[in-house]
């Protein structure tokens, strides 16, 4: 076979390239209109429209698929989908993640089913916004907002604890604790049956 | 196997995928080809439970003389037999479809719960359907539900829909525990496994079942939800409960432990444990623990201190002072030879005892003469002709001591004898013959074993009475303490006799060994005092010539002793080493947190006198072991004991090694029966394996599968008493009494039983004595 090294003799590029680094030797007269010429993007560039945003006055929103800091998710009453399954935190290859479930109980619930996340951290020192443990995720409770402004002045402010990645409370949720929706199971939570707020 | 038995069992060669493997007659197919390093998929084989094939899953194709089966067998219930030819999953396509097959079928009914099933990541369903599962499910109907999860106990969790129906926990309770109290219930697809409605699970050894499920269907309401596999450090520990000696795993997760499950060791605790030594833990984290030094200011409080300062405190108040010691029971081998040494070497004293419980002079003549370097072990159970129990009672008091004297009931009818007043739920499962008196103790044989109790000490002449019994039938004799620490603390003489590694203090020669070995001039000769005497000296007006005037207290509570073991210690400089806060602590001048036991290393010695060394658990613990603190104090004296680490304490010990001379002559005591006098009752009572023990506090799961306290009575005394099965009794001393409901056993009229510690019912603190008579009436 062939030594890939070696070029082969209809390798265009490579002779060109051999040409533009030849060392420049007996510069012709007009040489220096044609380094003029070299200005001109630069000339045509100040009638084009700025592309430099003003930051952080002005933003720009990001494609809409960014990985961005991470939410957690609830369920139109409120409660929240996450189940404390550690799943992310087993997927995070910078572990990041931690998470430590405990039991629902009839008098306290959280999330539908037995299990819920108590503890759930979320180190942004760590994170590289790879996604993995989105995809880990059986429950649709995390996913990834838009959001990158993650910069603070401790490294102890950049973990996230439950409350501050948990989604806001829209119309109709209620805040957990509270009961399943009457006469629902958590089966029907899992499987999406569940419209309308809390009738708790 | 020794090589007698080597050759007396037949040995048969069966090829298993192409290679030859030679195993004793009788092996399992499935057993043989682990010995080639082939592993066939499982779920109800278990090595320590007969075969079941219950689940199907370890189907292999056999062929014998050239006949094949005609369908794929059950490797884990067919014993080799010579020309046998045996293809796995890994040579024969129809075996490996079979496998797929079967697991297909576990798969239908299993719920797709993984993600909240506390087994995910360490479970064998998870890993054998990936290794031997079809990657796609071809099922769409809809699975089997069930409510879930139901409580079989307080303490274990029944998830039915996750059950593969292997029965392991079944064959468990029934052969290795005796409790049968769950079964697989209904056929088919509603086959489950059940509760009898009238018995509730309530096993000493009900952890172990799920310990063994396969799958996440028997769940541990404590651990529930608490972490994944890959959270846990997992660290070989030994139990601190009792003096099994059972081998540990526990797992702590970010400093804290989490779980506890039983290790391995064949030769002590197979793979079991009991329940205590699984989920009594909590004590650790307790919220009472001792964080930092403290010392009683002048105000009569305790304030928190720097350690130099609570070392030089307690220094100062032990200076020039006729001090004791008094160990405790749980303390390691390396902390007892410490407390051993500190006596001895910073203190000057023989006044130093390990035992905190009820005892008596004549024990102390037993430990230094009989018990100390015994060397009766689990394995001289095993080849019994007979196994005599007194002041014994297994289940409650060791309770793998129990399991290998039940297995060898169950499997072999040995004979057991017990002087327990009434047949208890562990000496009816061992089928034992009730003896009233020691006299009556028959047929001893050299194959015999007679184990002593620490409760014989009770009865003045009762050790007595069994050493004598011993040394006629030439027996072997084993002393079995409830405690972890106390045979590591009788080896490192912490005790009033004898000197570390059972050296009798009154010899020379012993003696001499040990100056030589800690480098002093000379040791104290004065012979020392017990517990009960120490705490009595403490008491003393301080110009008697017997007084004492400190005392240093490792682990115990002094309501284990008596009930004015406390009030003893009062006019006295205390130093505490404790772990948490207590009644001692409480009173004490100087307070010194030591570490639990995962947070130190160190050795307990079970009651075999085998070592059951382990590592710290936390690595990063701040909190020292009792040795390297009473180190500090003794360089702080003046008195250095140069034991700066548990594994120079541990060096030290293996040098010093042990008395090979002749024991110190046992003092024997008649044996005197008393008959209660008037209508009182004696009192018989021992602990129950789950009760108010203070290192199962907080454990509400725990104590909700304690057995319920209960008076026992003889029907002819319930009748007197006008009593029926439940109604209550009150039994009452001078000191005080107690109430609990009857329950009527076969058993002496002139005897009522008592649980000694448990909720209602702790003898010590409300009758004042533990042997002796009261007076019993319907409440
Ligand atoms: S995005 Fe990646 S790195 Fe960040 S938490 Fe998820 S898995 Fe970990
Ligand atoms: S966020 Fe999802 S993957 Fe993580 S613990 Fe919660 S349910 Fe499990
Ligand atoms: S509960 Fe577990 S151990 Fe018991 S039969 Fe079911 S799978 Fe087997
Ligand atoms: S039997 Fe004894 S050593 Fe074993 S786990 Fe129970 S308490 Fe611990
Ligand atoms: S392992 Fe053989 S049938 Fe279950």
């Amino acid at each position: 076979m062939d030594n890939p090294l070696t070029p082969r003799s209809n390798d265009k590029g490579l002779a060109a390239a051999a040409k533009a680094n030849a060392p420049i030797e007996n510069q012709e007269a007009g040489s220096f209109f044609k380094q003029l010429l070299g200005f001109w993007v630069t000339f045509v560039t100040q009638f084009k429209k700025p592309n430099t945003v003003q930051y952080p006055e002005g933003k720009v929103p990001t494609e809409e698929r960014f990985h961005g800091r991470h939410q957690l998710n609830r369920y139109d009453d409120g409660l929240e989908k996450c189940i404390g399954c550690e799943l992310c935190a087993w997927a995070c290859p910078a572990d990041a993640i931690l998470v430590e479930g405990a039991n629902n109980t009839e008098e306290e619930r959280f999330s539908p089913g037995e299990r819920y996340g108590k503890v759930y951290q979320i180190n942004y020192l760590r994170c590289i916004f790879c996604g993995l443990c989105i995809e880990a995720c059986p429950t649709r409770a995390l996913t990834m907002t838009n959001e990158y402004e993650l910069a603070d002045s401790s490294r102890s402010k950049l973990i996230f604890e439950k409350e501050d990645l948990l989604a806001p409370l829209r119309a109709g949720m209620l805040q957990p604790p509270h009961p399943m929706q009457d006469g629902k199971t958590h089966t029907d939570y899992y499987l999406g049956n569940i419209k309308g707020g809390s009738n708790a | 196997m020794t090589p007698e038995q080597l050759t007396e069992v037949e040995m048969i060669t069966v090829v298993i995928d192409g290679f030859e493997v030679t195993v004793p007659k009788g092996t399992l197919v499935i057993r043989a080809a682990e010995k080639l390093g082939i592993q066939i998929p499982r779920f109800c084989d278990h090595p320590l439970l007969s075969p079941a094939g219950a689940c199907r899953q370890c189907l292999v194709d056999i062929e014998i003389n050239g006949r094949a089966f005609p369908k794929p067998q059950a490797s884990c219930t067919i014993p080799v037999e010579n020309n046998m030819i045996v293809k796995t999953q890994l040579t024969s396509p129809v075996a490996d479809k079979a496998q797929k097959g079967i697991m297909e079928l576990l798969l239908i009914n299993h719920p797709l719960d993984c993600p909240v099933c506390d087994k995910g990541g360490e479970c064998p369903l998870q890993n054998q359907a990936m290794s031997n599962g079809r990657p796609e499910s071809r099922y769409e109907g809809v699975k089997r539900t069930f409510d879930k999860p139901i409580s079989i106990s307080s303490q274990v969790l029944l998830d039915r829909e996750r059950c593969v129906l292997c029965a392991r926990c079944t064959r468990f309770s029934d052969e290795i525990a005796g409790d049968p109290f769950i079964t697989l219930n209904e056929r088919g697809a509603l086959q489950q496994v059940g509760i009898y409605e009238s018995d509730p699970f309530e096993s000493y050894y009900s952890g172990n079942t799920v310990q063994i499920c396969p799958v996440g269907a028997l769940t541990g309401a404590s651990y529930r939800f608490r972490a994944r596999p890959f959270d846990l450090v997992s660290v070989d520990s030994a139990c601190e409960h009792c003096a099994s000696g059972c081998a540990m795993r526990t797992d702590i997760r970010r400093g804290k432990t989490l779980r506890r499950l039983a290790g391995e060791d064949a030769s002590v605790n197979e793979e079991w444990n009991c329940d205590k030594g699984r989920w009594a833990f909590k004590y650790l984290s307790s919220r009472e623990r001792v964080a930092t030094p403290m010392i009683r200011g002048a105000d009569g409080e305790l304030h928190e201190a720097s350690w130099p300062e609570a070392i030089a405190a307690a220094a100062a108040g032990l200076k020039g002072k006729r001090a004791g010691v008094l160990v405790g029971g749980r303390a390691t081998l390396e902390d007892a030879y410490g407390y051993s040494k500190f006596a001895r070497v910073a203190l000057g004293t023989n006044d130093i005892d390990f035992r905190s419980r009820p005892h008596s002079a004549e024990e102390t003549s037993f430990l230094a003469s009989v018990a100390v370097n015994a060397t009766t072990t689990y394995k001289d159970i095993d080849k019994a002709d007979q196994v005599v129990l007194l002041g014994f009672e297994p289940e409650d008091e060791s309770p793998i001591v129990f399991l290998r004297i039940f297995k060898q009931v169950k499997k072999r009818g040995l004979v057991v004898t017990s002087d327990a007043p009434f047949a208890s739920r562990g000496s009816t499962k061992l089928k034992a013959k009730l003896i009233t008196s020691i006299s009556d103790v028959t047929g001893l044989t050299e194959k015999s074993v007679v184990i002593v109790g620490e409760r014989l000490s009770e009865t003045a002449g009762a050790l007595s009475a069994a050493v004598e019994l011993v040394n006629k039938s030439g027996a072997k004799l084993a002393w079995i303490p409830r405690r972890a620490g106390e045979r590591g603390a009788l080896e490192a003489g912490a005790i009033a006799n004898l000197l570390p590694g059972g050296r009798p203090i009154s010899e020379t020669s012993a003696r001499v060994d040990i100056q030589t070995a800690w480098s002093v001039p000379a040791l104290p000769i004065t012979p020392g005092r017990t517990t009960n005497e120490i705490l009595e000296a403490l008491n003393l007006v301080s110009d008697d010539v017997s007084a004492l005037d400190a005392v240093v207290i490792g682990g115990l509570d002094p309501a284990d002793i008596s009930s004015q073991a406390l009030s003893q210690l009062l006019n006295s400089f205390v130093v505490s080493l404790e772990i948490s806060h207590s009644s001692v602590t409480a009173i004490a001048d100087v307070v010194l947190p030591v570490a639990a036991v995962v947070e130190k290393s160190g050795t307990f010695l079970d009651w075999e006198g085998r070592s059951r060394a382990f590592d710290k658990g936390i690595t990063d613990a701040l909190t020292r072991s009792d040795v390297r603190i009473l180190s500090m104090i003794a360089d702080e004296l003046g008195a250095p004991i140069e034991l700066p680490t548990v594994s120079a304490t541990r060096r030290e010990i293996a040098a010093v090694g042990k008395w090979d001379g002749a024991k110190a002559e046992f003092t024997k005591i008649t044996l005197t029966s008393k008959s209660p006098t008037g209508d009182k009752l004696n009192l018989s009572s021992w602990r129950q394996l789950l009760d108010l023990g203070s290192l199962q506090l907080g454990e509400a799961n725990l104590a909700g599968t304690s057995r319920k306290a209960a008076a026992h009575i003889s029907s002819s005394r319930a009748e007197k008493l006008g009593v029926t099965y439940g109604q209550e009794v009150r039994i009452s001393s001078e000191l005080g009494s107690i109430k609990l409901p009857v329950v009527i056993s076969q058993m002496s009229d002139d005897t009522i039983w008592v649980p000694r510690n448990s909720q209602g019912s702790q003898v010590i603190a409300s009758l004042g004595f533990v042997s002796g008579q009261v007076t019993v009436v319907k409440a």
